[in-house]
């Protein structure tokens, strides 16, 4: 065989980044174009769909008990039409306009203030009704107060004659601040976005598991740790199904957008205290972290099995204990401000969980780059370990002592 | 040490000194010394479970030794250099979906080689050695002894300098070997390095300037072939007219008898002396010949002797009472 030393092309050794680079891209052009991403993409089907079934059952009874209202703040004889109007359409419509309850009669010389309202945190309103209904002002967080625009102007038309001749125009106020209504549903929201998070992090991290597994049955992993260092392969691995699951979520954010685009009005969701942009960002940067810190345990338990069994039983205690911090960080948003919350931000594996109920929860930012930064830390530590584990562990050439038992045999016969 | 291995002028091409790995408290290396010059064939012998592999993986930096040192291609830390070294492990794998193609360009990939001129290579190195028709087609769509090939081609895309191989003849037909072996000839010839273990002897005598013989995780010799030959004396066969006589004292105490003829070692003052005392006593010699010891002869006498050793040295203490 003749070689051409002198022929170009060759950039000599990989840094650590390029190394990675290059098992990132293998995996993830193999696994996208895989019947394995199809079936990923098809997965959150399934819960979709339980949840929309489960779901439904819930919002008739979250309908007929904890409604959103409007509190009314005008004169008496003003609020009292308002709510005489609400009830009479009620009746006429069959449902649908929202509860309305007085909360001040104002004298005369009172001047309203729905902020204050709001923020007193009485009642469960989430938003409030002031002015006249001539010229109703209708104080909220910005989507809601939007929704009912129609319907606030259409009770304040009945005030006056019931006919169309006369329409009065809704004012919006629209309010930064979280109405006391909104707690519970921002709540709600973080809840929604925790639970989204862990399955897809499980199933990511199953996913990598899997991969990797499949690896050491095609014996790849030995070239592989021969070229590159083992956290390049790591690092590689991880960042390929982190890749693949973006391109995922693009896919599932593009269906889940098209649809509530196309539902319009009728799905209300509750402003997250970050802003909705803020929190899908710190969404998918929190996804990132959770998958990579579960992610890097379980590519360190991939390089210790040899078989599907040993995997399932090595990575049992480590689902259970990630279950199990799921819960706590869970219980833990609903303690803001507790030793409690503090404890699930400061745990590696429930930090991403945490900080993304809070992020629903409170709008400060800079918690968030703190974070951040603990949780990359523990990433780079657990790939370190998990590649540490491996060469210490996992490259034991066939069964130790194999040959020596031969030869006393050999030498026993001799 | 940089990545940089061109002005690499050491005349090792490997250095290791007391490399040690124990498994859970067995000993699989117990400390080897292998020195292998550059642009040589350097064959490591041994038997399954000697701790070939394990040696290999320790100079490769696939795993850490426990103690020891180890110089690759000037390099203390293998990876330093992993762009001029090309592997292929005793347990082969390449990615099942993967073309030919691609998983040649994806080995030197790993090593440095970008994927435009892994490919472009890969075509011209397939094509080359007849695999031209099996390019586009997936690897688990190939014979194993041609994914085999592949994988070697792999091993090779990106010219390395040191090229290592664990039993690289295993899965391979005698027709597929024989090019294997030319293979590595011409890769020394280029001044490339060569090392591959083995258990069959006969690849290691056709091909290797020097070998090291592994027994029980040590090595009890690393050298030229022809030293290793010369551990053991020249066997002589001798084919006489007369059965019995005076003769017969004149031949040496080791001497055994298969057939018509009589086979014994060289003895240490050479064959004159025995001639002289066969002739007088009219042993009337039909035919002698002297036949120097082969590498398996070799091999068996000295890895034989090291693993009965290591064995000795490997029992357990009797309990204390």
């Amino acid at each position: 065989m003749n070689f051409d030393l002198s022929a170009p092309g060759h950039r000599g050794r990989l840094s650590m980044l390029a190394a990675a680079w290059v098992v990132a891209r293998r995996d993830f052009t193999a696994i996208l174009f895989s019947r394995t991403f199809f079936f990923f993409l098809l997965g959150p089907l399934f819960p979709v769909i339980v949840g929309l079934l489960a779901g439904s059952v819930g919002q008739r009874v979250d309908q007929s008990g904890e409604a959103p209202a409007i509190g009314v703040v005008m004169a008496e004889a003003d609020a009292k039409a308002m709510v005489r109007a609400r009830d009479a359409l009620a009746d006429r419509l069959g449902g649908g306009l929202p509860d309305m309850h007085v909360v001040k009669d104002l004298t005369p010389a009172e001047q309203a203030d729905p902020g204050e309202v709001l923020a007193s945190r009485k009642g469960a309103f989430a938003g409030v009704l002031s002015g006249s209904p001539a010229a109703p002002v209708l104080t909220g967080p910005g989507p809601l107060i939007k929704d009912w625009r129609g319907d606030v102007e259409l009770i304040a038309a009945e005030v006056r004659d019931g006919s169309l001749a006369f329409w009065p125009q809704v004012k919006l106020a629209k309010t930064s601040v979280a109405a006391p209504g909104d707690s519970r549903s921002r709540l709600r929201t973080a809840q929604g976005a925790q639970t989204l998070l862990f399955l897809l992090t499980m199933m990511l991290a199953g996913m990598v598991l899997s991969n990797l597994v499949e690896e050491k049955g095609n014996k790849i992993i030995e070239v592989l740790a021969a070229a590159i260092p083992m956290e390049s392969v790591f690092f590689g691995k991880l960042f390929a199904m982190l890749g693949v699951s973006l391109v995922g979520i693009a896919v599932w954010g593009s269906v889940g957008g098209a649809i509530y685009l196309s539902a319009g009005s009728l799905v209300a969701l509750p402003e997250p205290a970050v802003g909705w942009p803020m929190l899908v960002g710190l969404g998918v940067i929190y996804f990132a972290m959770a998958y990579l810190l579960l992610g890097s345990v379980f590519l360190a338990i991939g390089s210790l099995a040899n078989t599907v069994r040993e995997v399932q039983t090595l990575s049992m205690p480590v689902t259970m204990m990630q279950l199990m911090l799921f819960f706590f960080a869970t219980y833990a948003m609903t303690q803001p401000g507790s030793a409690v919350e503090m404890l699930a931000v400061v745990l590696p594996f429930s930090s991403p969980f945490a900080m993304l109920a809070r992020a629903a929860q409170e709008p400060a930012l800079w918690p968030h780059v703190a974070a951040l930064g603990w949780q990359v830390m523990w990433v780079v530590l657990l790939v370190r370990g998990g590649s540490m584990l491996f060469r210490r562990r996992a490259m034991k050439s066939g069964p130790q002592g194999a040959g020596r038992k031969w030869w006393r045999r050999v030498v026993s016969k001799g | 040490m940089t990545g940089n291995v061109s002005g690499f002028d050491c005349p090792l091409a490997i250095e290791a000194r007391g490399l040690v790995k124990r498994f859970e408290g067995t000993t699989a290396v117990g400390g080897v010394d292998l020195s292998v010059p550059q642009g040589s064939v350097y064959g490591i012998l041994g038997p399954n479970g000697a701790g070939k592999t394990t040696t290999l993986r320790m100079l490769l930096g696939i795993i850490e030794p426990d103690s020891g040192y180890r110089r690759i291609l000037g390099a203390e830390r293998p990876h330093d250099v992993a762009h001029a070294i090309g592997y292929l492990p005793e347990e082969r794998g390449l990615y099942p979906s993967m073309k030919a193609t691609e998983a040649i360009a994806f080995l030197g990939a790993l090593r440095g080689l970008p994927l435009k001129e892994g490919r472009r290579r890969a075509h011209e190195l397939l094509e080359r050695h007849g695999l031209g028709y099996a390019a586009d087609r997936q690897i688990r769509q190939l014979s194993k002894g041609m994914a085999q090939q592949v994988q070697i081609l792999g091993t090779l895309v990106h010219r390395p300098r040191l090229v290592i191989f664990d039993e690289p003849f295993s899965g391979l037909d005698a027709l597929n070997q024989g090019k294997l072996e030319a293979m590595m000839r011409g890769l020394a010839e280029d001044g490339t390095t060569v090392i591959f273990s083995t258990h069959v002897i006969a690849h290691a005598e056709r091909l290797c300037d020097e070998v090291a013989i592994i027994a029980g995780g040590r090595v009890p010799f690393a050298g030229p072939v022809d030293v290793a030959r010369d551990r053991i004396p020249a066997q002589v066969r001798l084919e006489t007219q007369a059965d019995e006589g005076l003769w017969r004292a004149a031949l040496p105490t080791d001497s055994r008898r298969e057939g018509r003829y009589w086979h014994f070692a060289l003895p240490e003052g050479g064959i004159e002396p025995l001639l002289r005392a066969l002739i007088a006593g009219e042993a009337g010699i039909l035919s002698l010949s002297i036949e120097r010891a082969g590498l398996h002869d070799a091999f068996v006498a000295i890895a034989g002797e090291a693993a009965a050793r290591a064995l000795e040295a490997e029992k357990p203490e009797e309990p204390r009472r």
